[in-house]
């Protein structure tokens, strides 16, 4: 994780604010920063989304191709993460600097997608034979602190603008198989992204813990707890980092913490998702000039 | 708690928002400024093939007969006399080193310095020869383009809202709580390690976001235009300055002020 040097003196500072519920840029401990998302940014791709948060900048791009179901799952398809830590985003990402944390990264990705989070059954075309694999690739654009979360904004709102294209299987007489695309163009199914969860990290920063840290609060807590909880406040998976140690009453109190917001969450993302859809395809686009 | 998620908004020129009525002459690298040899070429010129071209991005100023670029984002380049602030990266590694510096400073320590020579290459070489220059204690860094800070006689302020805030010339911008006795100066070796009381640290999130908001807006930072801000900024909450719309709103009556000010 890219990370800054502080003076003791600085780290003294930023510990005795969050105690007092007063952050250096003036937030409380459970506000986040201003966020802001746009969908189908990058046009090759079936759905994509970019997430500004703060100094943080992440693109996703989903992309989705036909393949065959894995053997223990004959009746559904799958997702296929992969993070690129861009040199853009810091310089410690240059070379193979930032294959461990993209690694991690989609790690935990995979555990946080559960069964329950896309339905998997409406990817399958025919069974044991043809299925949508939805390649999911994460881009980081600018590393600015609280990564995971809103890598799992970006990827929600990717999936949310996913179009996959509708096609019909075709038997004929001798029983061979043939896939027929719509000529439609806009023809396509949508997923549902209501149980998609979304990550929060809570980092502890002396007795208190903060939501949406800086990379200089990020420095001055030795333990993070990431919380991934769905819209209806689910925790589908909790994780530890960090060198410090947590005691089980504040891991309650984080996870609390961290259902409660993550509810917020998402339903701000959806509000906002709902808003860029209702604008229609007429809508003003920034993208990357803005 | 707050979460709040917007669609982007494509940035509006400047000249729009502002009503300009000089506009300015901007020039890129190569542009050729005039063809009358009679001007002395300043910084961010070179005279080719008889007229004068610019070498750097940015607005083209003229003082009587010397015309010069001054460039509008810059990697800091040090001048002699000029105050900086800035954090230790690396030391060198000798005997002496290590029994004497090290008890003072560390490895990531924020300093106050004045810049005694240049060399040919570009290195500068700082001293912190008086008690007001040294080792800052607690506060908060802002990193900010050096093109952005004013050159004025004096670089350490002590604004009347309650806090103290240093500008260096490289950018680097530090604030912090105002000390309550004169003899103790930012400077010196030994921290204050005390917990910064609330109201303090209030005016120092506040002045840390409305230098953020001056800087979005290209504004350039010395005392005057950090307190007009930061007295526009007082109807709103610290947090809601994140916002782009109060951001603008604030630099804009800091913008007016300025101007009535002046005229």
């Amino acid at each position: 994780m890219a990370s800054v040097a502080l003076s003791e003196a600085e780290k003294v500072y930023i510990v005795h604010g969050v105690q007092e519920d007063l952050r250096v840029d003036g937030r409380g401990c459970e506000d986040y920063r201003y966020v802001e998302v746009e969908t189908d940014v990058v046009s090759n791709t079936s759905g994509s989304a970019r997430v500004k948060l703060g100094h943080t900048d992440i693109l996703v791009g989903v992309k989705a191709e036909m393949g065959t179901p894995k053997l223990e799952k004959p009746n559904e398809g799958y997702l296929e993460f992969f993070v690129d830590c861009s040199a853009n985003a810091t310089p410690e990402f240059e070379g193979r600097g930032g294959d461990d944390l993209g690694t991690e990264i989609a790690n935990t990705l995979y555990r946080i997608f559960n069964k329950s989070s896309v339905d998997l059954k409406s990817l399958c075309i025919s069974p044991r034979e043809h299925c949508w694999i939805l390649y999911v690739d994460v881009l980081l654009l600018e590393c600015g602190g609280n990564l995971f979360d809103t890598i799992c904004i970006a990827v929600k709102a990717a999936l949310f603008n996913t179009r996959i294209p509708r096609v019909r299987v075709l038997e004929d007489e001798e029983g061979s198989k043939d896939i027929e695309l719509s000529d439609d163009p806009y023809d396509c199914i949508r997923l549902s992204v209501e149980n998609v969860p979304c990550i929060v990290t809570l980092c502890k920063i002396g007795y208190r813990h903060v939501v949406d840290a800086t990379l200089q609060e990020e420095a001055c807590s030795l333990a993070s707890l990431l919380v991934s909880v769905t819209s209806t406040g689910v925790v589908t998976c909790m994780r530890k980092v960090g060198k410090g140690s947590l005691d089980p009453e504040s891991v309650f109190e984080m996870m609390e913490t961290g259902k409660r917001v993550g509810k917020v969450l998402h339903a701000s993302l959806q509000s906002v998702l709902h808003k860029e859809e209702s604008l229609g395809p007429k809508r003003p686009k920034v993208g990357f000039l803005g | 708690m707050a979460v709040e998620m917007r669609l982007p908004v494509a940035r509006k020129p400047l000249s729009e928002s502002v009503g300009r009525d000089t506009k300015k002459h901007l020039v890129v690298p190569g542009d050729t400024i005039t063809t009358d040899t009679g001007f002395m070429r300043g910084h961010g010129t070179y005279m080719g093939e008889e007229k004068l071209i610019a070498s750097v991005a940015g607005s083209v100023e003229r003082v009587n007969k010397l015309i010069c670029v001054k460039a509008l984002k810059t990697r800091y380049n040090g001048e002699v006399g000029d105050i900086v602030v800035g954090r230790i990266t690396e030391r060198r590694r000798s005997a002496e080193d290590e029994l004497a510096m090290r008890g003072f400073l560390q490895e990531g320590d924020l300093i106050s310095a004045e810049v005694q020579a240049v060399f040919s290459d570009g290195a500068v070489s700082l001293h912190t020869r008086s008690l007001k220059y040294g080792k800052l204690g607690q506060g908060v860094l802002v990193q900010v383009s050096p093109s952005l800070v004013k050159r004025q006689k004096t670089h350490f302020h002590d604004l009347p809202c309650g806090a103290s805030v240093i500008l260096g010339n490289n950018g680097f911008i530090w604030i912090y709580p105002t000390p309550e006795h004169k003899e103790e100066d930012a400077g010196g070796f030994t921290a204050n390690l005390e917990p910064v009381s609330l109201a303090d640290r209030e005016v120092i999130s506040r002045l840390r976001n409305c230098i953020v908001s001056l800087v979005t807006q290209r504004m350039m930072l010395y005392d005057t235009s950090i307190l007009y801000c930061y007295e526009a900024s007082l109807p709103h909450q610290i947090k809601d300055l994140l916002k782009p719309e109060i951001m603008e709103e604030v630099v804009m009556e800091t913008r007016q002020r300025l101007l009535e000010q002046e005229g």
